[in-house]
């Protein structure tokens, strides 16, 4: 593509197994991602719980996509953003979660959504 | 009478309506997203651990190991896909 990278966020906001939000959306990002755009990923709410450590799905009978998250470092995405009111609430801090992590404040998050060409909710 | 919640503490109020119900004796199983309501550590901790006074809580083990809450509140009983069903038969269930 010739024209300039779009600037495209993905909101997660929903836990990893209870639906198919966030495995949808992680698909959605390796599929942008292939096109060179310049990808942000924030993570809010229970969207945080999709990185948790030690996610071992066998006993319930589904692959879980958890290692997949550490292919985005592959597919140069590295801006992977966490709110911290969500994570105060839930007890996590970045080691608890299988990729690196910027924790940030809601007003900066909100700062950046301002920068986007085009936000998607997962 | 034995509760059941599925639904994530963090984005629905059925935790919360569940201990506002159940009475002293009862037994809360905790499934699916509720699991998170087991992990140590956030903010549903203490209405959690309050409930334990008088009540007993469950969780069931393969949803806590799918979403890798390996630290639990302490005194939480994780029980098995055959533990859920010794507690749906043993007693009236409410699903919330």
């Amino acid at each position: 593509m010739s024209e300039a990278p779009e600037k495209i966020m993905f909101v997660f906001k929903n836990p990893p197994h209870g639906n198919i939000h966030a495995y949808e959306g992680l698909e959605f990002v390796l599929i942008t991602a292939a096109y060179e755009q310049d990808i942000t990923l924030v993570f809010i709410g229970d969207g945080i719980l999709a990185l948790k450590k030690d996610q071992d799905t066998q006993e319930l009978g589904i692959k879980g996509f958890m290692k997949t998250w550490r292919t985005l470092d592959d597919y140069e995405v590295e801006k992977l953003y966490v709110d911290k009111k969500s994570m105060e609430e839930r007890g996590l801090t970045p080691d608890d979660l299988i990729v690196p992590v910027e924790v940030k404040e809601a007003n900066d998050i909100s700062g950046i959504m301002k920068e986007q060409h085009v936000i998607y909710p997962f | 009478m034995l509760h059941t919640v599925n639904k994530s503490p963090f984005n629905s109020t059925d935790l919360e309506d569940c201990l506002r119900y159940a009475q002293s004796g009862d037994s809360i199983l905790l499934f699916q997203d509720a699991v998170y309501a087991a992990m140590a550590g956030t903010k549903v901790e203490a209405s959690v651990k309050g409930a334990m006074g008088d009540k007993k809580v469950y969780a069931l083990s393969a949803d806590l190991k799918a979403r890798g809450v390996v630290n639990t509140i302490d005194g939480i009983q994780t029980v098995d896909y055959g533990g859920f069903v010794d507690l749906t038969s043993a007693d009236k269930v409410n699903c919330w």
